[in-house]
Protein backbone atom coordinates (compact mmCIF):
# COMPACT_ATOMS: atom_id res chain seq x y z
CA UNK A 1 0.00 0.00 0.00
CA UNK A 2 1.32 3.53 -0.54
CA UNK A 3 2.51 4.95 2.54
CA UNK A 4 1.69 8.76 1.98
CA UNK A 5 -0.36 9.91 -0.90
CA UNK A 6 -0.59 13.62 -1.69
CA UNK A 7 -3.73 15.60 -1.38
CA UNK A 8 -4.26 18.84 -2.83
CA UNK A 9 -5.94 20.92 0.18
CA UNK A 10 -8.95 22.07 -1.05
CA UNK A 11 -11.40 19.54 -3.18
CA UNK A 12 -9.30 16.61 -4.37
CA UNK A 13 -9.49 15.92 -7.79
CA UNK A 14 -11.74 13.05 -8.57
CA UNK A 15 -11.39 10.79 -11.64
CA UNK A 16 -14.89 8.30 -12.13
CA UNK A 17 -13.52 5.22 -14.18
CA UNK A 18 -17.00 3.98 -15.67
CA UNK A 19 -19.84 5.87 -17.08
CA UNK A 20 -22.69 3.26 -16.74
CA UNK A 21 -25.63 3.83 -13.82
CA UNK A 22 -23.55 3.97 -11.43
CA UNK A 23 -20.68 6.34 -12.87
CA UNK A 24 -22.20 8.57 -13.78
CA UNK A 25 -24.42 9.27 -10.78
CA UNK A 26 -21.36 9.61 -8.75
CA UNK A 27 -19.65 12.21 -11.45
CA UNK A 28 -22.95 14.28 -10.96
CA UNK A 29 -22.84 14.14 -6.96
CA UNK A 30 -19.76 14.64 -7.09
CA UNK A 31 -19.81 17.47 -9.24
CA UNK A 32 -22.18 19.21 -7.29
CA UNK A 33 -20.18 18.25 -4.05
CA UNK A 34 -18.04 21.29 -5.94
CA UNK A 35 -15.26 18.83 -6.52
CA UNK A 36 -13.45 18.64 -10.01
CA UNK A 37 -14.22 15.48 -11.52
CA UNK A 38 -13.63 13.54 -15.23
CA UNK A 39 -15.20 10.84 -16.23
CA UNK A 40 -13.55 7.80 -18.32
CA UNK A 41 -14.54 4.56 -19.93
CA UNK A 42 -12.66 2.01 -21.51
CA UNK A 43 -11.64 3.70 -24.87
CA UNK A 44 -11.91 6.72 -26.76
CA UNK A 45 -14.15 9.82 -24.20
CA UNK A 46 -15.62 10.66 -27.81
CA UNK A 47 -17.50 7.47 -27.20
CA UNK A 48 -19.07 9.12 -23.81
CA UNK A 49 -19.34 12.30 -24.56
CA UNK A 50 -22.92 12.45 -25.15
CA UNK A 51 -23.56 10.68 -21.95
CA UNK A 52 -21.03 13.38 -20.12
CA UNK A 53 -22.83 16.16 -22.03
CA UNK A 54 -26.11 15.19 -20.68
CA UNK A 55 -26.19 13.00 -17.72
CA UNK A 56 -23.13 14.51 -16.35
CA UNK A 57 -22.15 18.43 -17.11
CA UNK A 58 -19.23 19.56 -15.07
CA UNK A 59 -17.37 16.23 -15.51
CA UNK A 60 -15.08 16.31 -18.25
CA UNK A 61 -15.09 13.05 -20.12
CA UNK A 62 -11.04 11.96 -20.57
CA UNK A 63 -8.91 9.11 -21.36
CA UNK A 64 -8.85 6.82 -18.38
CA UNK A 65 -4.84 7.24 -18.01
CA UNK A 66 -5.61 11.20 -18.26
CA UNK A 67 -8.56 11.26 -15.84
CA UNK A 68 -6.66 9.38 -13.42
CA UNK A 69 -3.42 11.24 -14.18
CA UNK A 70 -4.86 14.60 -13.14
CA UNK A 71 -6.60 13.09 -9.89
CA UNK A 72 -6.21 12.06 -6.21
CA UNK A 73 -9.45 10.22 -5.86
CA UNK A 74 -10.00 7.53 -8.33
CA UNK A 75 -13.54 6.05 -7.99
CA UNK A 76 -13.72 2.71 -9.63
CA UNK A 77 -17.17 1.71 -11.39
CA UNK A 78 -16.70 -0.72 -13.84
CA UNK A 79 -18.84 -3.96 -13.07
CA UNK A 80 -17.20 -6.34 -10.87
CA UNK A 81 -16.85 -9.13 -13.64
CA UNK A 82 -14.26 -6.61 -15.11
CA UNK A 83 -11.90 -5.84 -12.79
CA UNK A 84 -10.23 -9.14 -12.92
CA UNK A 85 -8.82 -7.72 -15.89
CA UNK A 86 -8.19 -4.33 -15.01
CA UNK A 87 -4.46 -2.87 -14.63
CA UNK A 88 -3.18 -1.92 -11.23
CA UNK A 89 -0.71 0.11 -12.36
CA UNK A 90 -3.20 3.24 -13.73
CA UNK A 91 -4.00 3.80 -10.35
CA UNK A 92 -1.05 3.43 -8.95
CA UNK A 93 -0.67 5.72 -5.99
CA UNK A 94 -3.84 6.89 -5.49
CA UNK A 95 -6.77 6.90 -3.41
CA UNK A 96 -9.21 4.05 -4.81
CA UNK A 97 -12.94 4.20 -3.79
CA UNK A 98 -14.36 0.79 -4.56
CA UNK A 99 -18.17 0.98 -3.97
CA UNK A 100 -18.35 -2.17 -6.12
CA UNK A 101 -20.29 -5.28 -4.80
CA UNK A 102 -19.99 -9.21 -4.91
CA UNK A 103 -23.34 -10.87 -5.32
CA UNK A 104 -22.16 -14.00 -7.47
CA UNK A 105 -26.71 -14.42 -8.50
CA UNK A 106 -25.92 -11.11 -10.43
CA UNK A 107 -22.15 -11.38 -11.65
CA UNK A 108 -21.57 -14.81 -12.10
CA UNK A 109 -19.12 -16.99 -9.93
CA UNK A 110 -15.97 -14.91 -10.29
CA UNK A 111 -13.18 -16.60 -8.56
CA UNK A 112 -10.86 -14.02 -7.35
CA UNK A 113 -13.77 -13.02 -5.10
CA UNK A 114 -14.71 -16.23 -4.02
CA UNK A 115 -12.47 -16.53 -1.35
CA UNK A 116 -14.24 -16.53 1.92
CA UNK A 117 -11.12 -15.08 4.49
CA UNK A 118 -11.68 -11.78 2.83
CA UNK A 119 -14.37 -9.05 1.92
CA UNK A 120 -14.39 -7.46 -1.87
CA UNK A 121 -12.70 -4.73 -0.56
CA UNK A 122 -10.04 -6.44 0.86
CA UNK A 123 -9.80 -8.81 -2.37
CA UNK A 124 -9.70 -5.60 -4.15
CA UNK A 125 -6.95 -4.15 -2.17
CA UNK A 126 -4.68 -7.11 -2.41
CA UNK A 127 -4.85 -6.66 -6.22
CA UNK A 128 -4.11 -2.67 -6.29
CA UNK A 129 -1.46 -2.90 -3.60
CA UNK A 130 0.21 0.04 -4.48
CA UNK A 131 -3.12 2.19 -4.29
CA UNK A 132 -5.33 3.16 -0.95
CA UNK A 133 -8.62 1.46 -0.84
CA UNK A 134 -11.18 3.02 0.44
CA UNK A 135 -14.30 0.91 0.70
CA UNK A 136 -17.61 3.63 0.41
CA UNK A 137 -21.02 4.05 -1.70
CA UNK A 138 -21.30 0.34 -1.87
CA UNK A 139 -24.63 -0.32 0.01
CA UNK A 140 -26.66 2.69 -1.10
CA UNK A 141 -28.21 2.15 -5.06
CA UNK A 142 -26.86 4.29 -7.38
CA UNK A 143 -30.58 5.73 -7.70
CA UNK A 144 -30.97 6.78 -3.97
CA UNK A 145 -27.51 8.32 -4.01
CA UNK A 146 -28.77 11.32 -5.49
CA UNK A 147 -32.32 11.89 -4.18
CA UNK A 148 -31.35 11.20 -0.50
CA UNK A 149 -28.77 13.95 0.23
CA UNK A 150 -29.17 16.23 2.82
CA UNK A 151 -27.52 19.37 4.34
CA UNK A 152 -25.88 18.80 7.36
CA UNK A 153 -27.60 19.14 10.57
CA UNK A 154 -31.09 17.85 8.78
CA UNK A 155 -33.08 15.58 10.52
CA UNK A 156 -33.44 12.91 7.85
CA UNK A 157 -29.87 12.91 7.10
CA UNK A 158 -28.95 9.18 6.11
CA UNK A 159 -25.32 7.81 7.11
CA UNK A 160 -23.26 5.95 4.44
CA UNK A 161 -20.22 4.11 5.80
CA UNK A 162 -16.83 4.44 4.79
CA UNK A 163 -13.98 1.71 5.57
CA UNK A 164 -10.14 2.25 5.03
CA UNK A 165 -6.64 0.83 6.67
CA UNK A 166 -5.75 4.16 5.73
CA UNK A 167 -6.41 7.01 8.39
CA UNK A 168 -5.51 9.71 5.87
CA UNK A 169 -7.12 8.11 2.93
CA UNK A 170 -10.25 7.33 5.39
CA UNK A 171 -10.58 11.19 6.20
CA UNK A 172 -10.51 12.51 2.78
CA UNK A 173 -13.37 10.26 1.54
CA UNK A 174 -14.82 10.90 5.05
CA UNK A 175 -15.14 14.41 3.93
CA UNK A 176 -16.06 13.75 0.30
CA UNK A 177 -19.07 12.02 1.90
CA UNK A 178 -19.89 14.62 4.18
CA UNK A 179 -19.93 17.12 1.55
CA UNK A 180 -22.07 14.86 -1.03
CA UNK A 181 -24.60 15.50 1.93
CA UNK A 182 -24.11 12.22 4.10
CA UNK A 183 -23.52 11.29 7.67
CA UNK A 184 -20.41 9.33 8.16
CA UNK A 185 -19.69 6.23 9.98
CA UNK A 186 -15.81 5.12 9.70
CA UNK A 187 -14.11 1.75 10.36
CA UNK A 188 -11.02 1.64 10.71
CA UNK A 189 -10.60 -1.43 8.26
CA UNK A 190 -11.53 -3.36 5.09
CA UNK A 191 -11.69 -6.04 7.16
CA UNK A 192 -14.28 -4.15 9.46
CA UNK A 193 -15.79 -2.89 6.00
CA UNK A 194 -17.75 -5.99 5.32
CA UNK A 195 -20.22 -5.13 7.29
CA UNK A 196 -21.04 -2.93 4.11
CA UNK A 197 -21.52 -6.27 1.93
CA UNK A 198 -24.36 -7.79 -0.03
CA UNK A 199 -26.55 -9.51 2.87
CA UNK A 200 -25.31 -7.31 5.62
CA UNK A 201 -27.54 -4.80 7.77
CA UNK A 202 -27.15 -1.40 6.23
CA UNK A 203 -26.98 -2.85 2.27
CA UNK A 204 -29.51 -1.49 0.69
CA UNK A 205 -31.27 0.16 3.53
CA UNK A 206 -31.33 3.63 4.35
CA UNK A 207 -30.45 3.95 7.70
CA UNK A 208 -29.62 7.70 9.88
CA UNK A 209 -26.28 7.90 12.21
CA UNK A 210 -27.71 6.10 14.76
CA UNK A 211 -29.75 3.29 13.29
CA UNK A 212 -26.28 2.60 11.56
CA UNK A 213 -24.43 2.41 14.89
CA UNK A 214 -26.88 0.08 15.72
CA UNK A 215 -26.92 -2.16 13.21
CA UNK A 216 -22.79 -2.39 12.93
CA UNK A 217 -22.70 -3.09 16.91
CA UNK A 218 -24.76 -5.80 16.80
CA UNK A 219 -23.44 -7.35 14.08
CA UNK A 220 -20.28 -7.04 15.77
CA UNK A 221 -21.61 -8.41 18.94
CA UNK A 222 -23.36 -11.69 17.41
CA UNK B 1 -39.82 18.00 -26.25
CA UNK B 2 -41.00 15.27 -26.60
CA UNK B 3 -44.79 15.11 -25.41
CA UNK B 4 -47.56 13.20 -25.53
CA UNK B 5 -49.09 15.24 -28.43
CA UNK B 6 -45.77 14.60 -30.44
CA UNK B 7 -46.81 10.56 -30.50
CA UNK B 8 -50.26 9.31 -30.26
CA UNK B 9 -50.81 8.40 -26.51
CA UNK B 10 -50.86 4.66 -25.49
CA UNK B 11 -51.57 2.79 -22.24
CA UNK B 12 -50.78 -0.60 -21.88
CA UNK B 13 -50.19 -3.77 -19.60
CA UNK B 14 -47.32 -5.77 -18.96
CA UNK B 15 -46.98 -8.96 -16.86
CA UNK B 16 -44.17 -11.06 -16.01
CA UNK B 17 -46.46 -14.26 -15.90
CA UNK B 18 -46.70 -14.43 -12.18
CA UNK B 19 -47.87 -17.52 -10.81
CA UNK B 20 -51.39 -16.46 -9.51
CA UNK B 21 -53.30 -18.06 -6.59
CA UNK B 22 -56.26 -19.53 -6.33
CA UNK B 23 -59.58 -18.12 -3.69
CA UNK B 24 -57.98 -19.45 -0.58
CA UNK B 25 -54.58 -17.84 -1.55
CA UNK B 26 -52.61 -21.77 -2.64
CA UNK B 27 -50.43 -20.97 -5.99
CA UNK B 28 -52.35 -22.36 -9.52
CA UNK B 29 -50.34 -24.27 -11.45
CA UNK B 30 -48.08 -23.03 -14.67
CA UNK B 31 -50.44 -24.35 -17.17
CA UNK B 32 -53.78 -22.81 -15.17
CA UNK B 33 -51.53 -19.48 -15.26
CA UNK B 34 -50.78 -19.24 -18.57
CA UNK B 35 -54.40 -19.85 -19.58
CA UNK B 36 -55.23 -17.10 -17.61
CA UNK B 37 -52.67 -14.54 -18.99
CA UNK B 38 -54.73 -15.83 -22.17
CA UNK B 39 -58.00 -14.49 -20.84
CA UNK B 40 -55.94 -11.35 -19.04
CA UNK B 41 -55.31 -10.65 -22.30
CA UNK B 42 -58.48 -11.13 -24.22
CA UNK B 43 -59.92 -8.71 -21.74
CA UNK B 44 -57.43 -6.12 -22.18
CA UNK B 45 -58.49 -5.74 -26.00
CA UNK B 46 -62.23 -5.66 -24.89
CA UNK B 47 -61.97 -2.82 -22.55
CA UNK B 48 -59.30 -0.67 -24.75
CA UNK B 49 -56.32 -1.39 -23.79
CA UNK B 50 -53.57 -0.58 -25.87
CA UNK B 51 -50.82 -3.07 -25.19
CA UNK B 52 -50.32 -5.95 -23.63
CA UNK B 53 -46.76 -7.42 -23.29
CA UNK B 54 -45.83 -10.64 -21.50
CA UNK B 55 -41.88 -10.26 -20.07
CA UNK B 56 -39.63 -13.44 -20.20
CA UNK B 57 -38.93 -14.70 -17.28
CA UNK B 58 -37.61 -18.49 -16.60
CA UNK B 59 -38.48 -19.58 -12.75
CA UNK B 60 -41.40 -21.55 -10.63
CA UNK B 61 -42.62 -18.12 -9.78
CA UNK B 62 -42.59 -16.89 -13.39
CA UNK B 63 -42.95 -19.32 -15.86
CA UNK B 64 -43.76 -17.45 -18.59
CA UNK B 65 -40.66 -18.40 -20.93
CA UNK B 66 -42.37 -18.42 -24.18
CA UNK B 67 -44.55 -15.16 -24.00
CA UNK B 68 -44.82 -15.80 -27.86
CA UNK B 69 -46.45 -18.72 -28.24
CA UNK B 70 -48.80 -16.95 -25.30
CA UNK B 71 -49.14 -13.74 -27.25
CA UNK B 72 -50.05 -16.15 -30.57
CA UNK B 73 -52.98 -17.21 -28.50
CA UNK B 74 -54.45 -13.82 -27.18
CA UNK B 75 -53.95 -12.68 -31.14
CA UNK B 76 -56.02 -15.42 -32.25
CA UNK B 77 -59.12 -14.06 -29.82
CA UNK B 78 -58.27 -10.21 -30.05
CA UNK B 79 -59.06 -7.28 -32.68
CA UNK B 80 -57.00 -4.09 -31.92
CA UNK B 81 -54.69 -4.66 -29.10
CA UNK B 82 -51.21 -4.69 -29.90
CA UNK B 83 -48.82 -7.35 -28.56
CA UNK B 84 -45.21 -7.74 -28.11
CA UNK B 85 -42.83 -8.40 -24.98
CA UNK B 86 -41.73 -7.07 -22.27
CA UNK B 87 -39.07 -8.00 -22.29
CA UNK B 88 -37.06 -10.10 -24.40
CA UNK B 89 -33.71 -11.37 -22.89
CA UNK B 90 -32.02 -10.62 -26.53
CA UNK B 91 -28.75 -11.42 -25.03
CA UNK B 92 -29.60 -15.05 -24.25
CA UNK B 93 -31.53 -15.59 -27.33
CA UNK B 94 -30.82 -16.34 -31.09
CA UNK B 95 -32.04 -12.75 -32.90
CA UNK B 96 -32.70 -14.76 -35.88
CA UNK B 97 -35.28 -16.85 -33.69
CA UNK B 98 -36.51 -13.89 -32.11
CA UNK B 99 -36.77 -11.99 -35.16
CA UNK B 100 -39.29 -15.39 -36.64
CA UNK B 101 -41.52 -15.58 -33.39
CA UNK B 102 -42.46 -12.21 -33.27
CA UNK B 103 -43.15 -11.98 -37.52
CA UNK B 104 -45.29 -14.91 -36.97
CA UNK B 105 -46.53 -13.00 -34.08
CA UNK B 106 -47.08 -9.89 -36.57
CA UNK B 107 -48.63 -12.33 -39.47
CA UNK B 108 -51.16 -14.09 -36.85
CA UNK B 109 -52.23 -10.82 -35.76
CA UNK B 110 -52.35 -8.47 -38.60
CA UNK B 111 -49.37 -6.61 -37.77
CA UNK B 112 -50.04 -5.85 -34.09
CA UNK B 113 -46.92 -7.39 -32.98
CA UNK B 114 -44.29 -5.26 -31.16
CA UNK B 115 -40.89 -5.99 -29.35
CA UNK B 116 -38.78 -4.54 -26.34
CA UNK B 117 -35.07 -6.16 -26.31
CA UNK B 118 -33.69 -6.20 -23.20
CA UNK B 119 -30.22 -7.03 -22.03
CA UNK B 120 -30.81 -8.77 -18.63
CA UNK B 121 -33.18 -8.42 -16.09
CA UNK B 122 -34.06 -11.97 -16.01
CA UNK B 123 -30.38 -13.62 -15.46
CA UNK B 124 -31.75 -16.86 -14.83
CA UNK B 125 -32.14 -17.33 -18.85
CA UNK B 126 -27.84 -16.72 -19.13
CA UNK B 127 -27.17 -20.36 -17.73
CA UNK B 128 -30.37 -21.75 -18.58
CA UNK B 129 -29.09 -21.29 -22.46
CA UNK B 130 -24.95 -21.55 -21.99
CA UNK B 131 -24.27 -18.05 -21.81
CA UNK B 132 -21.84 -16.34 -19.33
CA UNK B 133 -23.71 -13.60 -17.74
CA UNK B 134 -20.40 -11.54 -17.65
CA UNK B 135 -20.79 -11.36 -21.37
CA UNK B 136 -23.97 -9.39 -21.56
CA UNK B 137 -22.44 -6.15 -22.91
CA UNK B 138 -20.97 -7.63 -25.84
CA UNK B 139 -23.73 -10.13 -26.18
CA UNK B 140 -26.76 -7.29 -25.87
CA UNK B 141 -24.67 -5.05 -28.12
CA UNK B 142 -24.09 -7.57 -31.06
CA UNK B 143 -27.08 -9.49 -30.84
CA UNK B 144 -28.74 -5.72 -31.23
CA UNK B 145 -26.94 -5.25 -34.60
CA UNK B 146 -28.17 -8.69 -35.92
CA UNK B 147 -31.49 -7.37 -35.01
CA UNK B 148 -31.75 -4.03 -36.36
CA UNK B 149 -30.15 -6.04 -39.48
CA UNK B 150 -33.02 -8.28 -39.33
CA UNK B 151 -35.78 -5.95 -39.42
CA UNK B 152 -34.52 -3.97 -42.54
CA UNK B 153 -35.59 -7.46 -44.42
CA UNK B 154 -34.06 -10.46 -46.74
CA UNK B 155 -31.25 -10.98 -47.64
CA UNK B 156 -29.18 -10.75 -44.65
CA UNK B 157 -25.96 -10.48 -44.63
CA UNK B 158 -23.90 -10.19 -41.22
CA UNK B 159 -21.02 -11.45 -39.31
CA UNK B 160 -19.94 -11.20 -35.40
CA UNK B 161 -18.41 -12.82 -32.38
CA UNK B 162 -21.47 -14.20 -30.67
CA UNK B 163 -23.67 -16.56 -33.55
CA UNK B 164 -22.73 -18.03 -36.67
CA UNK B 165 -22.69 -15.80 -39.78
CA UNK B 166 -25.15 -14.90 -42.11
CA UNK B 167 -24.75 -14.51 -45.96
CA UNK B 168 -27.47 -12.96 -48.54
CA UNK B 169 -29.75 -14.90 -46.14
CA UNK B 170 -33.49 -14.95 -46.22
CA UNK B 171 -35.29 -14.97 -43.54
CA UNK B 172 -39.15 -15.94 -43.19
CA UNK B 173 -41.54 -15.12 -42.29
CA UNK B 174 -41.33 -11.66 -44.51
CA UNK B 175 -43.54 -8.80 -42.68
CA UNK B 176 -46.36 -7.61 -44.29
CA UNK B 177 -45.43 -3.95 -43.26
CA UNK B 178 -41.90 -3.45 -42.64
CA UNK B 179 -40.45 -3.74 -39.34
CA UNK B 180 -42.75 -3.55 -36.34
CA UNK B 181 -41.98 -1.50 -33.49
CA UNK B 182 -38.88 -2.13 -31.82
CA UNK B 183 -37.86 -1.01 -28.73
CA UNK B 184 -35.17 -0.69 -26.25
CA UNK B 185 -35.52 -1.63 -22.39
CA UNK B 186 -33.43 0.44 -20.31
CA UNK B 187 -32.92 0.20 -16.33
CA UNK B 188 -30.30 2.29 -15.91
CA UNK B 189 -27.88 2.18 -18.32
CA UNK B 190 -26.83 5.54 -20.36
CA UNK B 191 -25.31 3.25 -22.52
CA UNK B 192 -28.39 1.49 -23.50
CA UNK B 193 -30.29 4.43 -24.70
CA UNK B 194 -27.33 5.70 -26.68
CA UNK B 195 -28.02 2.30 -28.00
CA UNK B 196 -31.45 2.60 -28.83
CA UNK B 197 -30.85 5.64 -30.41
CA UNK B 198 -28.17 4.44 -33.13
CA UNK B 199 -30.53 1.92 -33.99
CA UNK B 200 -33.61 3.86 -33.97
CA UNK B 201 -35.46 1.91 -31.49
CA UNK B 202 -37.73 3.49 -29.20
CA UNK B 203 -37.07 3.98 -25.55
CA UNK B 204 -38.65 1.92 -22.50
CA UNK B 205 -37.75 3.47 -19.08
CA UNK B 206 -38.15 0.49 -16.66
CA UNK B 207 -38.55 2.53 -13.36
CA UNK B 208 -39.58 0.03 -10.46
CA UNK B 209 -37.83 1.77 -7.30
CA UNK B 210 -37.29 5.51 -6.53
CA UNK B 211 -38.15 8.77 -7.83
CA UNK B 212 -39.11 8.73 -11.57
CA UNK B 213 -37.86 12.03 -11.86
CA UNK B 214 -34.31 10.62 -11.69
CA UNK B 215 -35.36 9.24 -15.65
CA UNK B 216 -35.91 12.61 -17.25
CA UNK B 217 -32.40 13.33 -17.81
CA UNK B 218 -32.29 10.08 -20.09
CA UNK B 219 -35.26 11.62 -22.20
CA UNK B 220 -33.01 14.30 -23.22
CA UNK B 221 -29.87 11.80 -23.74
CA UNK B 222 -32.20 9.95 -25.77
CA UNK B 223 -33.27 13.00 -28.21
CA UNK B 224 -29.59 14.38 -27.96
CA UNK B 225 -28.59 10.65 -29.29
CA UNK B 226 -30.69 10.91 -32.05
CA UNK B 227 -29.73 14.23 -33.45
CA UNK B 228 -26.52 13.02 -32.77
CA UNK B 229 -27.41 9.62 -35.44
CA UNK B 230 -29.30 12.31 -37.38
CA UNK B 231 -32.45 10.05 -36.64
CA UNK B 232 -35.78 11.44 -36.36
CA UNK B 233 -37.89 11.69 -33.04
CA UNK B 234 -38.96 8.33 -31.35
CA UNK B 235 -41.54 7.65 -28.75
CA UNK B 236 -40.35 7.16 -25.43
CA UNK B 237 -42.40 4.45 -22.94
CA UNK B 238 -41.89 3.74 -19.15
CA UNK B 239 -42.60 0.76 -17.46
CA UNK B 240 -43.79 0.69 -13.62
CA UNK B 241 -45.29 -1.72 -11.67
CA UNK B 242 -48.77 -1.23 -9.78
CA UNK B 243 -52.16 -2.59 -9.01
CA UNK B 244 -55.61 -0.87 -9.24
CA UNK B 245 -58.66 -1.86 -7.17
CA UNK B 246 -61.85 0.01 -6.16
CA UNK B 247 -60.65 1.77 -3.41
CA UNK B 248 -56.54 2.95 -2.19
CA UNK B 249 -57.06 1.45 0.83
CA UNK B 250 -58.18 -1.87 -1.03
CA UNK B 251 -55.96 -1.71 -3.26
CA UNK B 252 -53.14 -1.34 -0.87
CA UNK B 253 -54.26 -3.95 1.17
CA UNK B 254 -54.44 -6.17 -1.71
CA UNK B 255 -50.73 -5.31 -3.37
CA UNK B 256 -48.80 -4.65 0.44
CA UNK B 257 -48.51 -8.52 1.64
CA UNK B 258 -47.84 -10.04 -1.97
CA UNK B 259 -45.33 -7.01 -3.12
CA UNK B 260 -43.49 -8.05 0.44
CA UNK B 261 -43.71 -11.44 -0.63
CA UNK B 262 -42.55 -11.62 -3.99
CA UNK B 263 -39.48 -8.95 -2.97
CA UNK B 264 -38.52 -10.74 0.02
CA UNK B 265 -38.14 -13.34 -1.99
CA UNK B 266 -36.36 -11.63 -5.03
CA UNK B 267 -34.42 -10.14 -2.28
CA UNK B 268 -32.19 -13.47 -1.25
CA UNK B 269 -30.75 -14.45 -4.95
CA UNK B 270 -30.54 -10.00 -6.47
CA UNK B 271 -29.10 -8.37 -2.97
CA UNK B 272 -32.29 -6.28 -3.06
CA UNK B 273 -33.45 -4.54 0.88
CA UNK B 274 -36.55 -6.43 2.09
CA UNK B 275 -38.86 -3.29 1.40
CA UNK B 276 -40.83 -1.94 4.83
CA UNK B 277 -44.36 -0.24 4.80
CA UNK B 278 -42.91 3.38 5.15
CA UNK B 279 -40.54 2.32 1.85
CA UNK B 280 -43.83 1.07 0.57
CA UNK B 281 -45.75 3.85 1.48
CA UNK B 282 -43.21 5.72 -0.56
CA UNK B 283 -42.53 4.12 -3.23
CA UNK B 284 -46.71 4.19 -3.97
CA UNK B 285 -46.79 8.12 -3.23
CA UNK B 286 -45.85 11.19 -6.02
CA UNK B 287 -41.96 10.56 -5.54
CA UNK B 288 -42.20 6.77 -5.68
CA UNK B 289 -42.08 4.04 -8.26
CA UNK B 290 -45.48 2.48 -7.73
CA UNK B 291 -49.00 2.69 -8.86
CA UNK B 292 -51.14 1.05 -6.59
CA UNK B 293 -54.71 2.62 -6.18
CA UNK B 294 -58.23 3.56 -7.29
CA UNK B 295 -58.65 4.12 -10.46
CA UNK B 296 -58.26 7.76 -10.10
CA UNK B 297 -55.28 8.07 -7.68
CA UNK B 298 -53.13 5.75 -10.61
CA UNK B 299 -54.06 8.11 -13.41
CA UNK B 300 -53.21 11.35 -11.51
CA UNK B 301 -49.88 9.46 -11.11
CA UNK B 302 -49.26 8.33 -14.75
CA UNK B 303 -50.79 12.18 -15.78
CA UNK B 304 -47.92 13.67 -13.80
CA UNK B 305 -45.16 11.68 -14.63
CA UNK B 306 -45.43 11.18 -18.68
CA UNK B 307 -44.85 15.09 -19.29
CA UNK B 308 -42.30 14.55 -16.53
CA UNK B 309 -40.40 12.18 -18.54
CA UNK B 310 -41.26 13.60 -21.85
CA UNK B 311 -42.77 10.05 -22.43
CA UNK B 312 -46.06 9.21 -24.84
CA UNK B 313 -46.32 5.92 -23.75
CA UNK B 314 -47.11 4.06 -19.90
CA UNK B 315 -47.32 0.26 -19.43
CA UNK B 316 -48.46 -0.51 -16.09
CA UNK B 317 -46.90 -3.97 -15.15
CA UNK B 318 -49.82 -5.77 -13.15
CA UNK B 319 -50.22 -8.89 -11.39
CA UNK B 320 -47.88 -9.06 -8.55
CA UNK B 321 -47.08 -12.81 -7.74
CA UNK B 322 -49.89 -14.59 -5.39
CA UNK B 323 -52.67 -12.21 -6.45
CA UNK B 324 -56.07 -14.19 -7.40
CA UNK B 325 -56.83 -14.31 -11.25
CA UNK B 326 -60.31 -12.24 -10.24
CA UNK B 327 -58.29 -9.45 -8.37
CA UNK B 328 -55.94 -9.08 -11.43
CA UNK B 329 -59.50 -9.60 -13.97
CA UNK B 330 -60.78 -6.10 -12.13
CA UNK B 331 -57.28 -4.36 -12.44
CA UNK B 332 -57.78 -4.68 -16.27
CA UNK B 333 -61.06 -3.61 -16.33
CA UNK B 334 -60.56 -0.72 -14.14
CA UNK B 335 -57.57 0.31 -15.82
CA UNK B 336 -59.35 0.01 -19.16
CA UNK B 337 -62.93 1.63 -18.48
CA UNK B 338 -61.26 4.12 -15.70
CA UNK B 339 -57.96 5.01 -15.94
CA UNK B 340 -56.92 5.15 -19.76
CA UNK B 341 -59.71 7.74 -20.29
CA UNK B 342 -59.11 9.43 -17.46
CA UNK B 343 -55.40 9.85 -18.02
CA UNK B 344 -56.72 11.00 -21.98
CA UNK B 345 -58.92 13.39 -20.14
CA UNK B 346 -56.02 14.85 -17.84
CA UNK B 347 -53.63 15.46 -20.92
CA UNK B 348 -56.12 15.90 -23.45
Amino acid sequence: MASTTQISPARPRIAVLGAGHVGTAFARVAVDAGYDVSIAASGDPERIALIAQILTPGAAPRWAVDAVTASDIVVLAIPLHRFAAFDPSLVRGKIVIDLMNYWAPIDGVQTMFEDPRYGSSEIVQHRLADSTVVKAFNHIGYHELESERREPGSPDRRALGVASDDPAALDTVATLVDRIGYDVIRLDSLRAGRVFEPGGPVFGVLVNYEEFEDAVERRVAA
Amino acid sequence: MNTPSTFPLVLGLDTFGDVTSDADGHPLSHAQTIRDIVEQGVLADSVGVDYFGIGEHHTDDFPLSAADVVLGAIAARTQKIRLGSAVTVLSSDDPVRVFQRYSTLDAISGGRAEVILGRGSSVDSFPLFGYNLSDYEELFEEKTNLFAELLKGSPVTWQGRTRAALTNQDVVPHTEHGPFPTWIGVGGSPQSVVRAARYGFSLMLAIIGGSPARFAPFAGLFHEALEHFGRPLLPIGVHSPGHIAGTDEQAQAEFWPRYLEVISHVSKTRGFAVPSKASFDHEIGPEGALYVGSPETVAQKIAANLPALGANRFDLKYAMGGLSQEKLMTNIELYGTQVIPRVRELLG
